[in-house]
């Protein structure tokens, strides 16, 4: 349904490319991890599957459209992206946060009307956040902040959610409750998902497939059981990690052991 | 796993203003701030004018079987006080809506009007033509005003060209510090002239920098309205954009909102609106920053809400405050902008205390 077709793209002119030829397929229903070291381009690939960025070349096509030419608006009733950290400037309640998520849907001058807040009351229950409707958003926990956010990109009511490294500042409580929400979004309302991250274990209990990178490239991509593999840790960190199936958990598990020596450099592609 | 939905600690609470999101629906709440906040715009203009060192008595004023020119009280009311209402409540509804679309375009509340340079730009080109230009009018104009513009324009172009690329988003931070920049190197230049100026002159830069509303007739509120209008206009279209601008650029961006067209459009839209109200009056500080965190505390911070509440507000906040200016030391005037100025000093430092 989302495809990269063959992308790059560089910051500035004459800089480095940050993604170069990049060919991604994001399947319909599927819950995708992006993995790959810093500065490996997964950010910078998420912003060019939403549109947000545009590729210098290659092309993003939703279905049989090009992104590029598709207005703003209209590509927002697709595509919704949770970012990793959210800092409005000035002091929204979370029901005002939420409903923002119905901007694309409403005309210039339209104002929200029953069904856009029903539309966002049910997003704020979807994500256990109904009770802080009235609450301010600044005065929130971290965990409580991103899943308003998430909320937000519910009521945006799009068949796709990118969601950039959501639980990368939360601690292991609210890392499982964001990760126990996504799962639920996608298996209930069937959102296809794109999880940037940098958190093995998350991405091994949530995605079902993976797409990893490393240096601007896409090294591999397919299902989470074929992909993730201590010889790709290894390609992709330069760790030496077991990654073992965990009977408890019922995933996949990855546990690192050591750094490999040597000069680590993620902005080049790893030696062949 | 359950997922909690209210962390230990965090009380529900209800926030701030008088009514919340989710408990009135926008329509109603736009609706009684519109009427609310007409009511306390128009009052103060209709009653300012009957106000002042030399009581009038409005039935004489209106009275057509006195000759306008032997009507004294005709004459202090036409001639000498409803422009300077209307000049009031213009500058002030300006300044204000200004100060709001800046404070969402640089996502920062300590913004105002003049954060960009716009009114060190138009200082510029008055004091140009105060010191040195031996123009009495251009038409029916002073050159004062139109020189003023002039500034305040080039200042705005500059600013505009330093912080756009062409492919990119404009990027706010740029824009703050080729502002406070231009901010700096126009005030040198003021400096340089008024330094070259005579006492006359001299005095005459420091009276127009306290700002003034006395602008002696209709004819140059008139000819300000196309780009107070025009810059209201964009406003219109800006408020829920601007939410989501304030949220954050990217935000804005997958939400929906054309960042690319908006962040120009709400800077150049507030440049005009800024640009016009200080060339009408000086630059008169406070109004920009003041009225839109009152308005904020009062009706909360949806700029659906606040944008039209701070224009109606403005316009009764610099009348009320002209009002001050002209009977307070009565039959002296105190200038407005000392008046704002006295109110929104310590108004900024509580502001920057409740923030900290």
């Amino acid at each position: 349904m989302l495809r990269a077709e063959a992308v790059s793209f560089a910051y500035g002119a004459g800089t480095a490319f940050s993604l170069t030829d990049a060919t991604v397929a994001i399947t319909p229903g599927s819950l995708t991890g992006l993995l790959g070291p810093n500065g490996c381009g997964k950010t910078t690939l998420l912003k060019l599957l939403c549109g947000v960025l545009r590729p210098q070349s290659g092309r993003v096509m939703l279905g049989e459209r090009p992104l590029a030419s598709m207005a703003r608006r209209e590509l927002a009733r697709h595509v919704a992206v949770v970012p990793q950290e959210t800092h409005p400037a000035f002091e929204y309640s979370v029901m005002e946060m939420v409903l923002m998520g119905r901007h694309p849907h409403l005309g210039s001058f339209q104002l929200e009307g029953p069904a856009d807040f029903e539309i966002a009351r049910q997003s704020l229950e979807a994500t256990g956040t109904a009770p802080l409707a009235d609450r301010n958003y600044m005065t929130l926990s971290g965990g409580e902040k991103q899943r308003v956010v998430i909320a937000s990109a519910l009521a945006q009511a799009t068949e796709l959610l990118l969601l950039d490294e959501p639980t990368a500042s939360l601690d292991l409580g609210y890392q499982l409750e964001v990760a126990t929400l996504l799962a639920r979004l996608n298996h209930e309302r069937k959102v296809t998902m794109v999880l940037a991250t940098h958190d093995l274990n998350l991405a091994a209990s949530l995605c079902d497939r993976l797409v990893v990178m490393r240096g601007g490239r896409v090294l591999a991509q397919g299902t989470t059981r074929d992909v993730l593999t201590g010889a790709m840790v290894r390609q992709l960190y330069d760790v030496d990690a077991d990654v073992q199936f965990h009977q408890r958990a019922g995933h996949l598990t990855v546990v690192p052991v050591s750094r490999i020596p040597g000069p680590v450099s993620y902005h080049t592609a790893p030696p062949s | 796993m359950s997922i909690s939905t209210v962390r230990p600690g965090h009380s529900t609470e209800r926030r701030g203003p008088l009514w919340s999101a989710a408990s009135a629906p926008i329509q109603a709440r736009l609706v009684a701030i519109i009427t609310c906040y007409g009511a306390l715009a128009i009052a103060p203009c209709l009653l300012a004018p009957l106000v002042g060192s030399t009581h009038i008595s409005l039935a004489r004023a209106f009275d057509r079987s006195i000759p306008f020119a032997d009507n004294v009280d005709a004459q202090i009311f036409f001639v000498a006080r409803m422009p300077r209402v209307l000049t009031g409540a213009v500058v002030g509804s300006t300044l204000a809506a200004a100060g709001v679309v800046m404070q969402a375009l640089l996502r920062n509340p300590l913004a105002t009007p003049f954060t960009l340079g716009v009114s060190a730009g138009a200082a510029l080109g008055a004091i140009l033509v105060i010191t040195f230009s031996t123009v009495v009018s251009v038409g029916a104009l002073s050159p004062v005003p139109l020189a003023s513009l002039a500034g305040a324009l080039l200042a705005s172009a500059i600013v505009y060209a330093l912080a756009t690329r062409p492919g990119r988003t404009m990027s706010t931070m740029v824009l703050l510090l080729a502002g406070v920049t231009l901010n700096s190197f126009f005030s040198a230049l003021i400096l340089f002239v008024q330094y070259m100026a005579d006492f006359t002159q001299t005095y005459r830069t420091v009276r127009w920098l306290m700002g003034d509303l006395d602008v002696g007739g209709f004819g140059t509120i008139v000819a300000s309205l196309p780009l107070v209008f025009v810059s209201f206009a964009i406003f219109a279209v800006l408020p829920r954009s601007l939410n989501l601008l304030s949220v954050g650029a990217d935000t804005a961006s997958t939400r929906g909102v054309d960042v690319g067209r908006t962040q120009p459009l709400a800077f150049l839209s507030a440049s005009l609106a800024t640009s016009a109200a200080v060339s009408l009056a000086g630059p008169i500080g406070f109004v920009g920053i003041v009225v839109p965190h009152l308005v904020r505390l009062m009706v909360g911070v949806d700029h659906r809400l606040v944008l039209p509440a701070s224009a109606l507000f403005g316009a009764a906040f610099l009348v009320g405050c002209d009002l001050v200016a002209r009977t307070v030391l009565a039959p002296v005037e105190v200038p407005v902008g000392v008046v704002t100025a006295m109110l929104g000093g310590p108004f900024f430092l509580w502001l920057l205390v409740r923030r900290s």
